[in-house]
């Protein structure tokens, strides 16, 4: 597969979204809350408290909607500042009651609109990346689609990333890149490929610690595989203190 | 015999020269300058000597790095740090040596942006200061370290951060890595925050990006100089989402002031002085605190 197979893979609208994930590997125990407590309930973050193997988890995901309809209500998975406050709430929430996050990533980006500007989408992520970097919980984030650039970021501050086979990491779209380099935004194939944005560039470049297989029977195989991997995870996770896994989080990303 | 309309001539001899490009003022050494946004035509050194402000309208032109220390850092006070360090490209990224090779002619620097340390009216400060001139002020992977660096030892060192940002955003060419950079001086910004020292931020046009939404917002005070462009997303990439013109002041410094995003616009000429005041407000009391029990025992 080239680089851009992995980008309409990735963009595909037949493919799983955070609700899936929450729904197959939470079932009935998620319980979702709303809102950020300081504008509104932004439904491009969708999230709440769950449990893995009966032990609670806060589950936050980037929800892009399975058709038009609900795409058009959470709108195409692009957050506003909302969204990424209420994530943030969410989170410290999570370390109030010394629980594990878990993050489903799938965004194009962070939206770019009046509102979006207004009410400070960059200090909004800013305060994501900064706050993110020392909550004494642990954190994984699980890129399912796409990933775009600080909107993708700003719920990526992990103490480990993982990436699904055909999902998508990128500092900026293939058609942006294509259209500042070469000022046609059509050549999207080539930007691709120098974007370096696949599971498997990126875990060479040290950027992600795993790339999970999609198997040809998504629905049955994915999920409960997935499942024990995220228990597994986050059991080995516990026994670090919280003081240990923060200091780990920021050799993590001091490293780049 | 000097000719008294001189100065109607270097308009056109700066646009030859390529002097104004689009959104990009540039002051030659000329002896006449025109400001590119009422277009009142100044005497260079009036410039010069008006901290590079227009004298008609207030436009606050861009300015280098370098010159941008001389005129906040005490003279002789500043010591640089991390001169040398440069970008590769790491990624494979085309024609990427040849952008940073004429980045580095056309602005005389490494990097986007210069760190070290000196004195504002006598108080120590480590500083960072980005620059336009270098590839728009992108965010490299050494411009992440270098800031990186700089907290880290204003962290060790118990000093306050000031950070004069002009960028606009990301840089492409590093692919992911760009992008690793905004939690990397993230991560930095909160071990200096949490050290209970004082970082301010001097957002100056135009800030953008990746660089607004990690550290340029992160500051425990956020001032900015006059009509600065200030935004996540740029005006255009905003205009062609929402497929509608952007009303004009929106994004301005005045703009985030109203929006409650910064806490105030300051003038270039007052610009030192107010720096040096907001330091002196921030006294390291921990650092008393551990002294005073070491004089108790």
């Amino acid at each position: 597969m080239s680089a851009f197979d992995h980008v309409t893979a990735a963009r595909a609208n037949d493919r799983p979204t955070s609700i899936d994930y929450i729904t197959r590997i939470f079932g009935d125990s998620f319980f979702e809350l709303h809102g950020d407590r300081r504008f509104a309930d932004d439904k491009a973050v969708i999230g709440g408290i769950a449990e893995l193997n009966g032990k609670p988890v806060t589950v936050i995901g980037l929800e892009k909607g399975r058709n038009l309809k609900e795409r058009m209500s959470r709108n195409f998975g692009s957050a506003h500042p909302e969204g990424y406050r209420k994530a943030l709430r969410l989170m410290k929430q999570a370390e109030k009651f010394h629980r594990p996050v878990i993050c489903f990533v799938d965004t194009s980006g962070a939206y770019c609109g009046i509102g979006a500007e207004e009410r400070g989408q960059g200090q909004a992520i800013a305060e994501n990346l900064m706050e993110m970097m020392t909550l004494k919980t642990p954190i994984l984030s699980i890129f399912i689609g796409e990933g775009g650039s600080g909107g993708a970021l700003a719920l990526a501050v992990a103490d480990e990333v993982w990436m699904l086979e055909n999902a998508i990491y990128s500092v900026i779209s293939p058609e942006g890149c294509a259209s500042i380099l070469w000022k046609d935004s059509s050549k999207t194939a080539e930007a691709s490929e120098c974007l370096k944005l696949t599971a498997q560039d990126l875990f060479k470049l040290g950027v992600i610690e795993r790339i999970i297989r999609e198997p040809k029977d998504i629905e049955s195989k994915l999920f409960d595989g997935l499942k024990n991997l995220i228990a597994e995870t986050f059991a080995k996770k516990a026994a670090l203190s919280p003081e240990r896994l923060i200091e780990l989080r920021y050799n993590r990303f001091r490293k780049y | 015999m000097p000719d008294i309309f001189n100065f109607l001539k270097p308009k056109n001899e700066l646009e030859n020269q390529g002097g104004f490009v689009e959104n990009h003022p540039y002051i030659p050494e000329e002896l006449w300058v025109k400001c590119p946004v009422c277009k009142a035509a100044m005497l260079s050194s009036d410039l010069m000597d008006n901290h590079k402000v227009c004298l008609k309208c207030n436009y606050h032109f861009r300015i280098a790095a370098r010159q941008r220390i001389e005129m906040t850092i005490d003279e002789g006070t500043f010591t640089e740090m991390d001169a040398e360090m440069t970008s590769a490209n790491k990624i494979d990224f085309p024609d990427y040596e040849k952008k940073l090779k004429s980045a580095k002619l056309s602005s005389g620097e490494n990097e986007s942006v210069l760190t070290g340390v000196g004195c504002i009216n006598g108080e120590k400060t480590v500083i960072a200061v980005m620059n336009s001139q270098f590839m728009m002020g992108s965010m490299g992977t050494v411009t992440g370290e270098k800031i990186t660096r700089a907290f880290e030892y204003a962290t060790d060192k118990r000093l306050p951060v000031i950070i004069f940002t002009v960028s606009g955003g990301a840089r492409m060419q590093e692919g992911i890595l760009s992008l690793m950079q905004m939690a990397k001086t993230s991560g930095a910004v909160k071990r200096h925050s949490d050290a209970g020292l004082l970082y301010i931020t001097v957002l100056t046009d135009p800030t953008t990006g990746g660089v607004t939404a990690s550290f340029a917002m992160e500051g425990d005070i956020i001032l900015s100089e006059p009509r600065a462009l200030i935004g996540f997303a740029g005006p255009r990439v905003i205009e062609q989402t929402i497929r509608q013109k952007l009303p004009k002041d929106f994004q301005s410094a005045e703009f985030l002031l109203e929006k409650g995003f910064i806490d105030a616009v300051v003038e270039r000429r007052n610009m030192k002085d107010t720096l040096a005041r907001l330091i002196r407000l921030h006294p390291d009391t921990m650092q008393k605190k551990e002294v005073a029990a070491d004089e108790r025992v």
